[in-house]
């Protein structure tokens, strides 16, 4: 089993996750370089947070045309396990392996604190250890996370089953109060048709460790392991 | 051959940004203003398009690469021959 932690130019959380797949999950990990054109072999592939070419344009929108995208477009395509987190999720919006966009947050701030996560849907490669309605403690920090999608798009997603976590409080309610972004639904992650492609806004690699104040984050990491093992 | 393209929310979408100043220039007196969308400029030099090839190609261009359709609109215009 093995973990490909793409690199972009502006990536800055790719050594978060490549420390926590390697050093705490203890599985094979690499790291690929968006300019190379070989996903050497590995069975999940991480697009990291960060900002990839400054967020230039729109986040996401220029890494989206790195060369290794087509490999991971093409891995995806054959049900390879891909996880988008924050600036991944933005790229694999831009790449449109996931629906929808990103906005601003609604308060026009950078939001960088611990949220409280609903999870919707246990059903998932990235979340099968978990309970619907459990609810995970993971930070977030992003200014563009306020998710976006023509009505007719969140209908889809949502009739599919496809939000996989949303911004609740500690005890799973879900309200405007507790949508620190202004998403639509308060969706904080969702995964495409097939399911083997999770985009999320919250950090899952800074709360996988008691000493970072939240090991929920690991519920994602482990379930990769289980769904690959 | 110069080009200006302009990128801007769609109308649907709404523009934190573009609310913000209009509450700035509330606040500075200026009642009159109803509404103020924020957007981004381009300014591309072309070479070697003609006229007709620059409609195909501009289009193009912002379509994939300038604006998210997802969430954005364009317009754009000659500005130099």
């Amino acid at each position: 089993m093995k973990f490909g932690v793409v690199v972009f130019p502006g990536s800055n959380c790719d050594t978060d996750a490549y420390h926590v797949l390697r050093d705490v999950v203890r599985r094979e990990t690499v790291y690929l370089w968006h300019k190379d054109h070989d996903l050497q072999g590995v069975d999940c592939v991480l697009l990291p947070g960060g900002f990839s070419y400054g967020d230039y344009l729109r986040s996401g929108a220029i890494a989206r045309f790195s060369p290794l995208m087509n490999e991971v477009v093409e891995f995806a395509g054959r049900g390879g396990l891909v996880i988008g987190i924050c600036n991944g999720f933005q790229i694999l919006l831009e790449l449109g392996l996931l629906p929808g966009a990103m906005l601003r947050n609604k308060n026009l701030k950078f939001l960088c604190r611990f949220v409280h996560l609903r999870l919707e849907n246990e059903a998932t490669p990235f979340t099968r250890l978990g309970r619907r309605g459990q609810v995970l403690r993971i930070p977030i920090a992003h200014y563009e996370g306020n998710y976006y999608a023509p009505p007719q798009v969140l209908k889809e997603v949502e009739d599919g089953g496809r939000v996989v976590f949303r911004y609740a409080d500690a005890e799973g309610n879900v309200n405007d109060g507790t949508n620190v972004n202004g998403a639509l639904h308060a969706i904080a992650g969702i995964v495409n048709r097939g399911g083997n492609v999770l985009g999320m806004m919250p950090h899952p690699e800074r709360a996988s460790e008691a000493v970072f104040g939240s090991e929920d984050g690991r519920l994602i990491f482990d379930s990769l392991v289980k769904s690959l093992s | 051959m110069k080009v200006r393209i302009l990128v801007s929310f769609k109308d649907s979408v709404l523009d934190p940004q573009g609310q913000t100043v209009m509450n700035a220039l509330h606040t500075l007196g200026y009642d009159s203003v109803r509404d103020v969308r924020q957007g981004k400029v381009f300014e591309v030099e072309l070479e070697g398009l003609s006229r007709e090839e620059a409609e195909r190609v501009v289009p193009e261009m912002a379509d994939r690469v300038l604006a998210n359709p997802i969430i954005e609109k364009f317009s754009w215009q000659v500005v130099e021959p």
